[in-house]
């Protein structure tokens, strides 16, 4: 019952969003389209409660977290990016990126064999190619389904409709941790293990770019706009996998400057 | 026979003098690591905050085209502001770039940044690549730095893009939403960088 809800709420949601977006251009004129706050209103105030949460919880927690040994911190990252290529590897393979597929593959092999469930990037040292995550938010963008709105969610922060969707796939069968964890029948994983891997992804995520946060949010005259733009400048970049970024794709407000 | 010496003669002094402004033209990647030295410089220096961000600020001036990026910045209210108001945001941009750039990097000691690469983007831009070694509270970071190289003798930044994002357009993006959120009034924006600046 369940999955039938979630999955009726993901065909709603990704049928809005590609009606919204639907004007007959390719899938990178519409990655390069500017992506509406349409619930502005809600959305600042969704990121009022976040940075409210922010102060109180996630920021001294990420702190504490910082005092551990960076061995420690590092065998982390390195365990929780080894997690995520369980969900990089099914869309490498959704977008097409077979050989980059057979390469993740061969990385969590090595990594979560010799690596000790992926505390050492053993793959790294052995001459693997530097490692990108995907997910199915991205997929979708290459695919050509437009952003949608630009979204805040309760405590999980910056998103857009189509990342979200891409989030609900995770839980329906798209994330194999996930499966293992909530029907694989076994005794090492369940409900709590999962929950706990992605409360510690949280945490290490904001103990790597404490300073970067507080230096922003010190130097924005508008940080809930600061915020957005970065969030979205960062996945039009994932989806594209430009190199070296899309800085050049907007050349023409360069040239713009001087003309006017 | 004269006419012969003075031709060679002046030929001579065109072929010195050119040569002598070229050797003042140096490459962008060059100039960038350069900068990148001074700041370091002066990040692990033994100064107090206050000098720290003097000097830093005194480099962004010598380095920086701060008015092109308060243009570009603009984004479309460019072409809709008045003579006296772009004169009035001339200032209060430049107030507001160094307050933030030297608040941004006053907080560093010691970076230490690797030019990598440069590509040559057209006539007017060239686009050189550096790393930000890591250390033991961050990862490796990745900067790409917007040289403006319309007079080759006087290269200028444009802009800093960490990891992809472009720091310009992020700040392009915030003034617009300042805008928008009252009513496109360009004096809002004012009014917040002189609040931001004081």
């Amino acid at each position: 019952m369940n999955k039938f809800l979630t999955s009726s709420l993901i065909v709603i949601l990704l049928t809005t969003n590609v009606v919204a977006d639907t004007d007959g251009l390719n899938s990178l004129s519409k990655t390069s389209k500017p992506v509406k706050d349409c619930f502005e209103k809600l959305n600042r105030a969704t990121f009022k409660l976040n940075q409210g949460l922010d102060k109180v919880i996630f920021r001294p927690v990420a702190k504490a977290y910082r005092v551990l040994p960076s061995s420690v911190r590092g065998g982390t990252n390195n365990a929780l990016n080894n997690l995520s290529s369980l969900i990089t590897v099914p869309n490498n393979i959704l977008q097409g990126e077979f050989k980059i597929a057979g390469i993740n593959t061969g990385r969590f092999v090595v990594n979560t064999t010799l690596g000790v469930l992926g505390i050492f990037d053993v793959a790294e040292k052995i001459g693997f190619s530097e490692y990108e995550k995907e997910d199915y938010g991205q997929t979708l963008g290459k695919w050509g389904v437009g952003a949608g709105c630009y979204v805040v969610l309760p405590v999980l922060g910056p998103s857009t409709i189509r990342d979200t969707v891409g989030s609900f796939v995770n839980v329906l069968g798209g994330d194999p941790y996930y499966n293992a964890s909530t029907h694989g029948n076994n005794e090492y994983l369940n409900d709590q293990v999962y929950m706990t891997t992605k409360v510690i992804s949280g945490i290490d995520f904001r103990a790597k770019n404490l300073d970067s946060i507080d230096n922003l949010q010190k130097n924005s005259l508008d940080f809930y706009a600061s915020v957005r733009s970065l969030y979205l400048q960062d996945r039009q970049q994932k989806i594209t996998n430009s190199n070296p970024t899309i800085e050049i794709m907007y050349e023409g407000d360069w040239e713009e400057i001087d003309s006017q | 026979m004269w006419s012969k010496k003075i031709l060679i003669l002046l030929t001579f002094v065109i072929i010195s003098f050119s040569s002598i402004t070229k050797s003042y033209s140096i490459e962008a990647d060059i100039f960038i690591q350069s900068v990148v030295n001074r700041a370091a410089e002066t990040l692990s220096g033994n100064l107090t905050k206050d000098e720290r961000i003097e000097k830093l600020k005194d480099i962004a001036r010598e380095t920086v085209d701060i008015d092109g990026i308060g243009r570009y910045t603009l984004g479309s209210y460019r072409s809709k502001i008045t003579d006296s108001q772009m004169i009035e945001y001339k200032f209060l941009f430049q107030e507001y770039f160094l307050k933030t750039f030297s608040s941004r990097l006053a907080e560093y000691s010691n970076p230490e940044i690797e030019v990598v690469s440069k590509k040559k983007l057209n006539e007017n831009y060239t686009m050189v690549s550096s790393i930000l070694v890591s250390t033991e509270q961050r990862p490796e970071v990745k900067i790409d730095w917007r040289v403006s190289t319309k007079n080759p003798d006087n290269l200028l930044i444009m802009n800093l893009v960490i990891e992809g994002l472009s720091l310009a357009r992020t700040q392009k993006e915030e003034f617009s939403s300042i805008i928008q959120n009252n009513d496109g009034d360009i004096n809002a924006l004012f009014s917040t960088l002189k609040e931001f600046t004081k």
